[in-house]
């Protein structure tokens, strides 16, 4: 596939839906499939053919398109029109109007914070193309930025490109993707290898699966340029089993790259070559850990070693390995396109571009958002969120899942960067968000995450192994009004212990929930203990 | 032709010593009679990072770093005994006899357990985490030996040394987090298993009563693991 056969695919791709006076976009991603939003699409494509032609209407299954909540979901494309909660009934109605009047009674407002306040890079596509059609990602500008730097540009400038961009690791801890490309690169060895980590597993977390549903194509479109930069012909997907559809477009999507030469041997008649491969994950949430998901694609039990060495010298069977998260991927082609500086103006000085967060909890607007880093807390929970519903209280937010930490209110206006999570005590994560009102206790917050963190330790290393079982018992004892000051204090020690002793950042991590609970809330625990009552009335008292 | 090992200088607890890059941090603390707690690792065995307790302080490294897999380098600057470190190996140590059943008085390795003997060496006198207890099966079905999972503390040098020495791999890891635990075959009573060759290794190498000989009683279990500096000295062609 050259550059000019791309154009051409573009090109005509573009003219042939060009032809339709309408377009109506159904979202297939998971969200709103599972309220049948298939149903309604076919209902709506019957509705179109009933008309004969007569309103020139295109129905195309797309991905995600944010607010998942009020799902299923359809727009318009031409107006920008959106309408929650469509059922197959609605679909004559949604045909009629089209040209003339929306259907007031299904209209999603698109002029709220919700809408206006993101900024959508990894998600520009996401809602709007087809993900199980190659052509349309092309239209989209797809795979233009995998032939820019195959064909004008050497694999040190493009890394160069990431390097200037800024970009971080989205997978949570942030290491700086160029140093880790750059490493990479330069790291001896014949045989190389791109692993993207689809292995999301925090509780909350659809972040991924989102992106892999609705844009299958930008991702194997990263790793293949992260390919060419570092000299690796064979990519992994680590993806674990429980989406199935994201497996299935992704699947669909290599197929259909193999097919028009953007995978495979020699792509666009280079010497380079990328053949990408899935491979499933069997439920562990330790294998998103670098080294126990290289263990467990090798065929090994999914569990972590100590590093160093680091993948980046040794990693898939003992060869330099490049692992970056899906997002992270994502995110290359339009740096590629764009260039490191377009990427870099986004964002703060130290976190650089866009993050995606799955907004879930006591907040109004619930689903997939993308906001430049540096966005504060406040506007994500109170813009784009909406606040608390039902004029509850806001008591916290929950960020990096069973790795991060419960953010108070006074910690709200405060931006969203790597480096300010961890000063509060959480961490940026792969982008789970829970936001909690007054009903939320939480002793019950950590204990729930402690019990997350102590049934997914692989058990290799004592201080997670049991650590987090006693500390899990502890909690439990806190939460049933049965504990004591010691047992408090003995909680502490166990922190302390497991933080700094443990494998892996499985378990280095673990205690973080209770770290910033107690840090926040100490009250809250004191109460359990001293009063024996749960001041949000969540835990059930034993005596 | 030899390939040419590079010397490397470095300070462990403010002593100068002399490494070759190739040696870990507790090969060369051992050499220099420089005691450091381990129990998964064992020489001649892949070294795993797993028991915690061999973790020291490298100066630069905001992590502890874990002596049996950490490299040598020029100008390292290790601590290995630290009051913080002392009081995390205690604690280690006080986890493992809180996992699972380690009543000495009533084990036939009683006198001969490491556990046991790094405790007293450490000083831990007492466990103040509460005991876990979990009712776990002994498989005695085997003709000469015995597995007791009260005793284990999932050091899984029997693992390794069936993998790497006998070249069977009967034992595995089955299980997740404080539920995990070793197996003979796909979790087959011992006594059934097709790959064991009876070989007696894994006993050996166990550091506790979890693996036994049948017919020991209480402190009579003491193991002889010599031939396994010897194997891996005969393998690696190293006289």
């Amino acid at each position: 596939m050259t550059v000019e056969e791309l154009h051409d695919i573009a090109m005509s791709e573009r003219e042939a839906q060009g032809e339709y006076l309408h377009h109506i976009h159904v979202c297939m991603a998971a969200g709103c499939l599972s309220s049948r939003s298939d149903k309604v699409k076919e209902a709506l494509e019957a509705e179109v053919k009933r008309c004969n032609g007569e309103k020139k209407c295109l129905v195309k299954g797309v991905g995600c398109m944010g607010p998942c909540a009020a799902g299923p979901l359809v727009s318009v494309a031409e107006t920008g029109t959106m309408y929650r909660g469509v059922t197959p009934e609605d679909a004559a109605d949604i045909v009629q109007s089209l040209g003339k009047e929306p259907v007031s009674r299904l209209v999603y407002p698109t002029d709220t914070p919700f809408t206006q306040r993101q900024v959508k890079v990894v998600l520009e596509n996401s809602g709007k193309i087809d993900p199980e059609r190659i052509e349309d990602y092309i239209a989209a500008d797809g795979y233009s930025a995998l032939l820019q730097a195959l064909t004008s540009m050497t694999p040190a400038e493009v890394i160069e490109q990431i390097v200037r961009s800024g970009l971080r690791g989205r997978g949570g801890a942030g290491f700086p993707t160029g140093l880790k490309w750059t490493t990479v690169a330069k790291a001896n060895g014949g045989r190389k290898f791109v692993i993207c980590n689809a292995d999301e597993g925090d509780p909350g977390a659809f972040m991924d699966r989102s992106v892999l549903e609705s844009d299958p194509h930008r991702v194997l479109e990263g790793m293949a340029i992260a390919g060419y930069a570092v000299g690796a012909s064979q990519g992994y997907i680590y993806v674990r089993a429980e989406y199935p559809l994201a497996i299935k477009r992704l699947r669909t999507a290599i197929r259909q790259a193999e097919r028009q030469g953007l995978l495979g041997n020699n792509i666009s008649d280079t010497q380079f070559s990328f053949h990408v491969d899935l491979r499933l994950g069997a439920g562990a949430f330790v294998c998103g850990e670098e080294t126990a998901l290289i263990a467990s694609i090798e065929g090994k039990r999914g569990t972590p070693r100590p590093r160093p060495p680091f993948p980046a010298e040794s990693g898939l069977w003992g060869d330099p390995t490049l692992i970056n998260n899906v997002e992270t991927f994502a995110n290359v082609p339009p740096i590629i396109r764009n260039g490191g500086e377009w990427f870099a103006r986004i964002g703060t000085e130290k976190s650089k571009g866009t993050k995606v967060f799955a907004l879930a909890g006591r907040v109004v607007n619930t689903g997939l958002i993308e906001v430049p880093m540096g966005i504060t807390l406040r506007e994500i929970v109170y813009d784009i969120g909406g606040g608390v519903p039902d004029g509850r209280q806001f008591k916290a937010v929950q960020t990096g899942g069973p790795s991060g930490g419960c953010i108070p209110e006074q910690h709200l206006d405060m931006p969203v960067d790597y480096e300010s999570l961890v000063q509060v005590g959480s961490i940026m994560g792969s982008g789970g968000m829970i936001v909690m009102d007054e009903t939320s206790c939480m002793v019950d917050v950590a204990r729930y995450f402690m019990e997350f963190c102590m049934t997914e330790s692989c058990g290799k290393c004592i201080p997670c192994r049991v650590g987090t079982a006693h500390m899990f018992d502890l909690l439990t004892k806190i939460s049933e009004g049965r504990a004591t000051a010691d047992d408090l204090a003995l909680l502490e020690e166990l922190c302390d212990l497991v933080q700094n002793t443990s494998l892996c950042g499985l378990g280095i991590t673990a205690p973080n929930p209770v770290l910033s609970t107690l840090r926040y809330f100490r009250d809250e625990y004191l109460a359990h203990i001293t009063e024996r009552t749960c001041p949000a009335g969540a835990c059930q008292m034993r005596r | 032709m030899r390939q040419s090992v590079r010397v490397k200088t470095l300070k462990i607890d403010d002593r100068d010593v002399g490494a070759r890059e190739d040696q870990t941090l507790l090969e060369v603390c051992r050499e220099n009679g420089i005691f450091i707690p381990a129990l998964c690792h064992l020489d001649g065995l892949t070294p795993v990072g797993a028991c915690r307790l061999c973790l020291v302080e490298v100066k630069g490294q905001r992590r502890l770093l874990p002596a049996c897999v950490t490299r040598v380098e020029e100008g390292m600057e290790v601590n290995t005994a630290t009051e913080r470190l002392k009081k995390y190996r205690r604690q280690i140590l006080e986890l493992f006899f809180s996992e699972r059943n380690h009543i000495c008085s009533v084990c036939v390795s009683n006198g001969h357990c490491e556990l046991q003997s790094l405790a007293q060496q450490l000083g831990v006198d007492h466990v103040h985490f509460p005991y876990r207890y979990p009712r776990l099966p002994v498989d005695a079905s085997h003709d000469r030996f015995v597995i007791d999972h009260n005793r284990c503390i999932l050091c899984t040098r029997c693992v390794r040394v069936c993998d790497e020495i006998e070249g069977a791999h009967t034992w595995d890891v089955m299980g997740r987090g404080i539920n995990a635990r070793v197996i003979t075959d796909l979790n087959k009573p011992w006594g059934e298993s097709e790959s064991c060759t009876s070989c007696g290794k894994c006993v050996h190498v166990c550091p506790t009563g979890a693996l036994v000989e049948k017919g020991r009683s209480v402190a009579e279990m003491a193991k002889r693991r010599q031939f396994l500096p010897y194997l891996t000295l005969m393998r690696e062609g190293k006289q």
